[in-house]
């Protein structure tokens, strides 16, 4: 169907046959200057990375000599790599699931129409569009032992102060950037899924319904479905995002207490500006884009989004 | 019958009850927020907290307009909206090749998609570096050009397949009338697609505008923008809170007001952008 659409109007374009240069060229003229700053910006710098990793580079001297695969053989001896590695895991895990269900159930909670529920949907965008800086600075303040909100709010509830010490605590600060991040994307998955849930169709529940289903049974074999190349979609886009994890932790505890909440993208930020270890980081900047390559591959072939 | 009636209205009032309790988490920390940025210093080191201030101040504000911080959010306001600009018209133009005349077939489109994917930690060194070379750190320049090569992936993908949803037939009956091709891209294309612009500009100005490790690294003096300068009020012994909220409510105000503005286009674009994926 495409392919006629498209000769259709090559014939016309060719068939006019008047314009010159610019109007044959069109498609390409049209098209180039976006890929010319991709390629300045997306792979000139990947191949530059990838050249340095395999070189001796640091900001003190600049050994160009190649050093084989000594830079990655240095990654797999690199303990503070596989524990952020693993941190970054564990912060998937956990903020995916968590936002996919509750963004689901809100999404349920606001389907039906209801007067209002404009402002209600107004309101919850705005944790989604403040920049993670500023929501990380924010949940801060808000965790702080001794002015903050939460241990005043939770001490009500155990009816006697309760002084945690959220981000200094490690038992504490894996929970505290969770909120935080829970905080800030539920309301992206509940504004996709709202939108996808609003498209399934009315008279196939309805029917389900009539015949005697089950609640429970009508969301998994219908809903449920129907909505998921949408909710595929959000779950790629949320764990990629995820997987990049950088501002939360930057604002809310700098990879404390000690390297214990350091995500891949910040311990590679540390590597290379406070180390400045050019090529080393250069490796681990591949590893990096080595792993999202496999993740998204494999994402993509098993919610069979890819055709 | 009067007893259906009155359960619907129990239900009714059951689900605005759960709404509210879940609005209000969410929007709590918001208001938190703002009600710091305009408490006096001794209300924030109030223990216990207070939840409101006494009296509504703008001392707050005040300091980062003397003491010239508040530019960091005309910078971000720069950066931000020259870049959307640009990725918008080129990411439009590039879609309507893609679309139209399916240039360099699907491993294009989904090239042009993989460069989204792109951790910014993988790249931001050696563009640093090219940076130093070229003598673009710290200059609107470069920023500008970075956020709009990462912003351009996800304007094609999305200008793509709005393009793709404007009947042919209109822009042959625009050729025939006598229609350069650009003519009928700029007069004919562009203003059909008008609410998918938008939606997809809304977002791409969000993305440039919280934007963080660029300009955590490209960034000194004279372009900060207001993410940055939000952190540099962390301090090692103790964090300036009221500068923090202030600078951070002077950030979020905007973005908010662009948000309201568009409303219909962002939950629009938000579910496009995962409907056509």
């Amino acid at each position: 169907m495409t392919q006629t659409t498209t000769s259709s109007t090559e014939r016309l374009v060719a068939g006019r046959g008047i314009g010159g240069f610019g109007e044959r060229h069109f498609k390409y003229t049209v098209l180039a200057p976006a890929i010319f700053i991709l390629l300045l910006i997306g792979l000139f710098p990947l191949v530059y990375s990838l050249i340095v990793s395999f070189q001796r580079v640091t900001m003190m001297s600049a050994d160009t000599s190649f050093a084989g695969f000594a830079n990655y053989a240095k990654l797999f001896a690199d303990a503070r790599l596989w524990e952020s590695l693993l941190h970054t895991a564990i912060f998937a895990a956990i903020a995916l699931p968590l936002e996919l269900v509750l963004g689901l159930a809100m999404a349920q909670l606001f389907l039906e129409r209801m007067p209002g529920r404009q402002v209600f949907v107004a309101l919850l965008v705005l944790p989604t569009v403040i920049s993670p800086i500023v929501a990380g600075a924010n949940w801060r303040l808000m965790f702080d032992h001794r002015f903050g909100p939460i241990n005043q709010v939770i001490g009500w509830f155990m009816g006697e102060p309760t002084p945690i010490l959220w981000i200094i605590n490690p038992l504490t600060v894996y929970p505290a950037i969770l909120i935080c991040e829970v905080w800030q994307w539920t309301p992206f998955m509940f504004l996709i899924l709202l939108a996808a849930l609003s498209n399934v169709d009315k008279s196939l529940t309805e029917a389900a319904e009539i015949d005697g289903a089950s609640q429970w049974r009508i969301f998994t074999r219908i809903v449920l479905p129907a909505i998921w190349p949408v909710m595929a979609i959000a779950i790629l886009i949320r764990g990629l995002d995820l997987v990049r994890l950088f501002d939360i932790v930057w604002s809310l505890t700098r990879g404390g207490p000690g390297t214990m909440t350091e995500t891949i993208s910040y311990y590679t930020y540390v590597q290379g500006f406070s180390q400045f270890e050019i090529s080393y980081t250069a490796a681990m900047a591949f590893l990096v884009v080595a792993l999202l390559t496999v993740i998204v591959t494999l994402a993509l072939k098993r919610m069979g989004i890819a055709r | 019958m009067t007893s259906a009636i009155a359960r619907r209205r129990a239900r009714l009032a059951l689900r605005y009850a759960a709404a509210t309790i879940v609005t209000a988490t969410f929007v709590f920390p918001i208001y938190w927020l703002f009600m710091t940025s305009f408490k006096t210093p001794e209300e924030i080191f109030a223990s216990p907290p207070q939840w409101y201030p006494g009296s509504i101040q703008f001392q707050n504000f005040n300091v980062l307009f003397l003491d010239g911080d508040a530019i960091a959010v005309w910078n971000s306001l720069v950066t931000a909206g020259i870049s959307t600009v640009i990725a918008m018209f080129l990411g439009t133009l590039a879609a309507y090749s893609l679309a139209r005349f399916k240039t360099g077939g699907d491993n294009l489109a989904v090239w042009i998609l993989s460069q989204r994917m792109m951790p910014p930690i993988a790249i931001v060194f050696p563009v640093f570096l090219l940076y130093v070379w070229l003598g673009w750190v710290d200059s609107f320049i470069g920023l500008i050009l970075l956020y709009t090569a990462f912003n351009l992936p996800y304007v094609i993908w999305m200008m793509r397949g709005y393009i793709g949803d404007v009947p042919l037939e209109l822009e042959e009956s625009a050729q025939v009338d006598g229609c350069t091709r650009w003519q009928v891209l700029l007069k004919v294309v562009f203003p059909l697609v008008r609410s998918g612009l938008f939606a997809t500009a809304v977002f791409t100005f969000v993305f440039a505008w919280n934007e963080f490790i660029f300009a955590l690294v490209l960034t000194r003096t004279e372009i900060v923008t207001y993410p940055v300068q939000v952190t540099r009020y962390f301090g090692g012994q103790s964090n300036f809170w009221a500068k923090i909220a202030a600078m951070s409510v002077l950030g979020t105000l905007p973005i908010f007001i662009a948000v309201a503005m568009m409303q219909r286009y962002l939950v629009r674009g938000i579910s496009m952008g995962a409907v056509k994926g």
